[in-house]
């Protein structure tokens, strides 16, 4: 294993940062998970990383843990989603405004 | 060899999760994502944990993404399709928060060293492959000392599956099951109320 631990980290980090951005800018709430997803990639890769390079499995546990939070998350996101969709027309983040004062 | 794996996977991974953020069509964002996790699935297996990346690609691009694209083709996105898709304001106050938390976390990532003497755990290289792979240590590890956090997943997977029934069930479905009249307490309930306008009855008269 030449490779540092860091190369593994910055393209962690790259990809938990385009999903952050993503959440950010990105109207169609259906994108919005997706970006969430691709945070939990980079998130996973990094988990990954540690647990390989510091000989140590509990990582192993930690990102089989992510994978079921990411699957309830999908679950459940995509159901309030279906739900909205009777309520709503278009899945746009700011056509959400019942709170707004 | 294994530089040029790393290269080529960081680089392509890197690429399709720009174009989950930026591609306008959500059906091509979620193609996208397969391509992200796939490569990340290829960068767990230069490292050495073969059973991570099988879970990864398993799980996500077998089970989650499928879902998303299930919802996008049972909600039918394309008749909402509209001209903006990123914020107006937002996405110049998102882009350099983004670039502000990639700043942050490449700097971090960059300085941490490689762990080495104290810190290692038991399971090195060829410890793992004594065992015969990383998916027979990663059993060792999760059916002995993480077997509670491991239930606990399953009791997170089971609610959450119930939770998705509950909320995607049409709201017309409730109301059909309250209004559904039992027979039994309905004929008593008819009775009880005869009664009472016969006493009422009575009582004016």
């Amino acid at each position: 294993m030449t490779l540092p631990l860091s190369a593994f980290l910055i393209v962690g980090a790259i990809l938990f940062s385009l999903g952050a951005v993503g959440v950010l800018i990105r109207r169609n709430i259906i994108v919005v998970f997706l970006s969430v997803e691709l945070m939990l990639q980079g998130a996973i890769l990094t988990l990954g990383a540690f647990a390989v390079y510091n000989y140590d499995l509990a990582g192993y546990m930690l990102v089989l843990l992510t994978l079921t939070v990411a699957a309830a998350e999908a679950v459940v996101g995509l159901a309030i989603l279906v739900a909205l969709s009777r309520q709503i027309s278009g899945f746009f983040v700011d056509r959400l405004q019942s709170l707004r004062g | 060899m294994t530089e040029a794996a790393f290269v080529y996977l960081s680089a392509v991974a890197v690429i399709s999760g720009l174009a989950v953020v930026l591609l306008r069509s959500p059906i091509h964002c979620a193609l996208a994502l397969v391509l992200v996790v796939f490569h990340v699935a290829g960068m767990l297996v230069i490292m050495g944990s073969g059973f991570l990346a099988v879970l990864n690609v398993l799980v996500y691009a077998g089970a989650i993404i499928v879902l998303f694209l299930f919802t996008m083709m049972l909600l039918n996105l394309h008749q909402h399709e509209e001209t903006r898709y990123l914020h107006r304001y937002q996405t110049w106050l998102g882009i350099p928060l983004g670039a502000l938390i990639l700043i942050e976390a490449v700097w971090v990532a960059a300085a941490q060293p490689n762990p080495s003497g104290e810190q290692l755990g038991i399971y090195s290289p060829a410890v793992i492959d004594a065992a015969g792979g990383s998916a027979i240590a990663a059993a060792d590890v999760i059916f002995s000392q993480y077997a509670l956090p491991f239930e606990v997943a399953g009791v997170l997977l089971m609610a959450a599956s119930i939770a998705g029934l509950v909320l995607a069930r049409r709201a017309s479905d409730e109301a059909e099951i309250e209004d559904e009249v039992d027979p039994v307490t309905d004929a008593a309930g008819a009775e009880y109320v005869a009664a009472l306008e016969g006493d009422s009855h009575g009582g004016a008269h």
